[in-house]
């Protein structure tokens, strides 16, 4: 009998590390955005409800924005072009380097998306020390709107 | 309860809880969603200036693919969508090209550099909102002779999945 307990427990705990592993793999290793500042959408959505809500600025397609964004996000443009991230520049010159900054694009997996990266560097290279990147391990699409979090539309 | 029982418990619900977590990770995977409705019909004019209706192909295999050049799962299948075009086309297939780049700049400069031999407009939103949202690129559609929606494919595909329905839906005219 106490064989078969061990033998189930050590089942078990495989069973149970291979979840967590699992739902660890929700945030990525060896970003070139720190874990630290990676926030989940869940997380964000949270947030929307808060009295001192972040600034949420959108760095994705213009088009993905008008279809679906998170409310009250603004749109900035493509975090990859020149001119997505001197809107971005200009949008916080006059922010204090503490203050709170989401930023999220959903465009494609995470691991494809142009956008987040430059995004968060041109933040980071400002010496803005609060700034969340919102993981999006699918799109927006999958990982936003298909749960149910709400949604805002157009301009 | 003996304690051997609360043990044997409470491992069971630790293996329940490692596949539950383990199956939600698998369940968010891209995956072809297969449809039946009517394609939605649209008329953009294309990136050579020239006026392109999905109606226009009525009667063939369509494969819709909505895309952009800074999409780097929607240029990895453009190569493969050019073979396939050149493969299948005589059979009545055609690959219809929908850029979601904010403007056509880039999608001329990429059609050249990547001889792409199928039509290319860039979307909009509206176009993308009568497909369902188009919210994460790559998105493939395979619509059959009918008009009908046969599979909608979301995220990077492997491209021999879309290959495999589209000579399927070919083989029966």
């Amino acid at each position: 009998m106490k064989k078969l307990i061990y033998l189930i427990a050590i089942l078990a705990t495989t069973l149970a590390l291979a979840g967590v592993a699992s739902a660890q793999a929700a945030l990525p290793a060896n970003d070139p955005i720190p874990q630290s500042s990676l926030i989940t959408p869940e997380q964000l959505n949270q947030s929307l409800n808060t009295a001192h809500k972040p600034l949420i600025l959108n760095v994705g397609p213009r088009s993905m924005y008008t279809q679906a964004h998170v409310p009250g996000a603004e749109y900035m443009g493509a975090g990859s072009s020149d001119a997505g991230q001197q809107k971005l520049r200009d949008r916080v010159k006059s922010l204090p380097k503490n203050a709170a900054i989401v930023v999220y694009c959903g465009c494609c997996p995470w691991g494809h998306c142009p956008n987040m990266h430059p995004a968060y560097q041109v933040l980071h290279s400002l010496g803005f020390t609060n700034v969340k990147a919102v993981y999006i391990a699918n799109d927006f699409g999958t990982d936003w709107v298909n749960k149910g979090l709400p949604v805002a539309k157009g301009e | 309860m003996s304690s051997k029982r609360i043990l044997i418990y409470g491992i069971v619900a630790l293996c329940l809880l490692g596949l539950y977590v383990a199956g939600r990770r698998t369940a968010q995977k891209p995956r072809p969603t297969a449809s039946g409705n009517a394609a939605p019909e649209f008329s953009v004019t294309d990136i050579d200036g020239k006026k392109l209706s999905l109606s226009d192909y009525r009667g063939k295999v369509i494969l819709l693919d909505f895309w952009a050049t800074w999409c780097t799962p929607c240029r990895a299948e453009i190569p493969h969508f050019v073979e396939m075009q050149q493969k299948y086309g005589p059979q009545g297939f055609q690959v219809v090209g929908i850029s979601m780049d904010d403007d056509a700049k880039p999608v001329k400069e990429f059609y050249r550099q990547f001889n792409m031999n199928y039509p290319v407009a860039v979307g909009d939103d509206k176009l993308a909102q009568s497909f369902g949202g188009v919210l994460g690129l790559p998105v493939n559609f395979i619509i059959d002779r009918e008009g009908r929606i046969h599979a909608k494919y979301l995220g990077a595909t492997d491209v021999s999945v879309i290959d495999k329905a589209v000579s399927a839906l070919l083989a029966n005219p």
